[in-house]
């Protein structure tokens, strides 16, 4: 920088481009690709919710906006068992994931080192390394093995193993990056260790919780493998109702209920990604 | 925490997990060396039928015979896999590059997005592509209408609309390990090449691209697992025909019902899968290598 002698030219009133040579990192094409990799990623799914909307029962013509097929769907007393079933077993599931996730991150991650740490670490995580289809048949065989009737217990327990992941990994990512000096501080103001966890840790801990908590239910309620597999006759959640119907074929009903598990799944991962982001 | 605090801590997790993901694999390989009973489950005799079965079968005087279904099967299954991790590869590749070059507040959005599909139900996101494909689907029409066709294509239950939809299902799983490498890339490093008269290309073939390997491998890993036991997908697009690994093995536990055969199945795909993570937990400590060495001594 000039010291102050040479007086300062006037400032150019537009800013001279930088030279292109530092823009090395810029491949031509390469934006455009991603927006079209967008567009591929959310045309369907806006072409779905666009066509639940569609005043016609041969889907793929547009006649006109209509709600026709969401009222269709609130008077299907099918439908409706269904969803209380699927909302049911995700909000069980939910909790039990949850509580033993947090348990499980309490320790891994506080609970000093141990023998069989990285065992656990990967228990904890088989259900996301596991093919999904290999869970289904063996889980099946279990309850086969065991030979008793457990009704939608079978698709609970089922659904309380695999979303243990789920709830894990924000919960551990969470505690890993708390600041430990404010549990340190309440030490020092002769605070009890479970007084500690629970005044400070804890409402630290809280965003993860509930970040993992809705991944473990949005999880529950979108699986649709496992519980084919697991449920008995006459369990039926939600994605099994669906997968009957397209089976069926494509109809503007299925086009509503589909747009809005969109719609709630949407809602609820949103919300959790923006917890952990907190 | 002492032992016992420990323990109490991780007991709901072990019992669990052991019980509906440990103990279940255990059954599986037992029955995998059982006989079928032919109204589902299996007797409890030892036999190794399923496994022979792979790839030989029975003809009417009890003679085996080489047959190449199953090993076809899952040559089907392994080439889709392999041709939806190439694809989604080439997809996520400039869309993590491109994300990582954004202002961070921009980032983060984008990424949200890029997360968002994934975590939809997969039945309904297949679903979608019904709507586009099938014959009387969006793509026929508008191609009819245009005149561009006199007849609607068969895109439907085809092999490159099960490719297209286990692309689309797990695309994200390729871009979020990109892009944590790509993120952490010191830019230096690509000035530092271009002052060396690389090109833009050749900066990114000879300099970014091996630096982003860890994550190249690891978002391989991540779309090559699922797709090779993808159930789902081909069963809607591929409308059951051209059968795939997930679909066989699910039917050996339903319809057909022989449990023993299924698990050999099952089995067979989860050493796949074991032998994709451990290719992917020797280039992950590979790539890590000094660093890990420094925290272990």
């Amino acid at each position: 920088m000039s010291q102050g002698a040479l007086p300062r030219p006037a400032a150019p009133s537009v800013r001279p481009k930088r030279p292109r040579a530092f823009r090395v990192g810029h491949l031509p094409g390469f934006g455009l690709w991603t927006a079209l990799v967008f567009l591929y990623l959310y045309a369907p799914l806006v072409i779905l919710v666009a066509f639940s909307f569609n005043d016609n029962r041969a889907v793929t013509v547009w006649r006109g906006f209509t709600l026709e097929w969401y009222g269709t769907l609130l008077g299907n007393a099918e439908l409706r068992r269904a969803a209380l079933t699927s909302l049911g077993v995700a909000a069980v599931a939910t909790v039990v994931a949850t509580v033993v996730a947090t348990l499980a991150a309490l320790v891994l991650v506080r609970g000093g080192a141990f023998r069989g740490q990285r065992a656990v670490g990967a228990l904890l995580l088989s259900p996301l390394m596991i093919p999904e289809i290999v869970t289904a048949v063996a889980t099946l065989a279990l309850f086969a093995l065991l030979g008793v009737s457990l009704g939608v217990c079978r698709v609970v327990l089922a659904h309380c193993a695999f979303c243990i992941p789920f709830a894990f990994l924000p919960i551990q990512a969470r505690l890993r990056s708390l600041d430990r000096s404010l549990e340190a501080a309440a030490q020092d103001l002769y605070a009890p260790p479970w007084r500690v966890f629970r005044r400070v840790t804890l409402p630290l801990l809280a965003p993860g919780i509930a970040a993992g908590a809705l991944l473990a239910f949005i999880i529950s309620l979108d699986d649709f493998v496992i519980t084919l597999m697991v449920a008995e006759p006459g369990t039926t959640t939600l994605p099994l109702y669906i997968y009957g119907l397209v089976r069926l074929g494509v109809t503007p009903e299925v086009n509503a209920v589909s747009s809005a598990m969109l719609a709630l799944s949407i809602l609820v991962v949103t919300l959790s990604l923006l917890l952990q982001r907190r | 925490m002492t032992p016992l605090v420990r323990l109490l801590g991780l007991a709901p997790a072990l019992l669990l997990l052991g019980a509906l993901m440990v103990a279940p694999l255990g059954i599986i390989v037992a029955y995998s060396f059982m006989a079928p009973d032919p109204y589902g489950g299996v007797l409890p005799q030892l036999s190794t039928d399923a496994y022979v079965r792979l790839l030989y079968e029975r003809d009417f005087d009890d003679t085996l015979f080489f047959s190449p279904v199953v090993l076809r099967i899952f040559g089907r299954s392994l080439a889709l896999a392999l041709a939806t991790t190439l694809l989604s590869l080439g997809c996520a590749l400039p869309v993590a590059y491109t994300i990582a070059r954004q202002p961070p507040a921009r980032r983060s959005a984008l990424l949200l997005l890029v997360t968002i599909p994934f975590w939809t139900n997969l039945l309904i996101r297949t679903y979608c592509w019904i709507l586009i494909l099938r014959d009387t689907g969006l793509v026929n029409t508008l191609l009819l209408r245009l005149g561009l066709i006199e007849a609607p294509l068969t895109l439907l239950y085809t092999n490159g609309a099960v490719l297209l939809g286990l692309v689309y299902a797990y695309l994200p799983f390729m871009v979020l390990p990109l892009y944590a490498t790509l993120e952490r890339l010191d830019t230096r490093l690509l000035e530092a090449a271009h002052d060396l008269y690389a090109g833009r290309w050749q900066v990114f073939r000879r300099v970014t691209l091996p630096l982003a390997l860890p994550g190249l491998v690891a978002g391989s890993v991540l779309v090559f697992v699922p797709s090779l036991g993808a159930f789902v997908t081909p069963q809607l697009l591929g409308g059951g025909k051209n059968l795939m690994l997930g679909s066989l093995i699910q039917m050996q536990f339903a319809a057909s019902r022989n449990w023993p055969f299924g698990a050999a199945l099952a089995l067979l795909l989860l050493a796949f899968v074991l032998l994709a993570l451990l290719l992917y937990a020797r280039a992950q400590s590979r790539a890590a290598g000094p660093r890990a060495e420094e925290a272990l001594s």
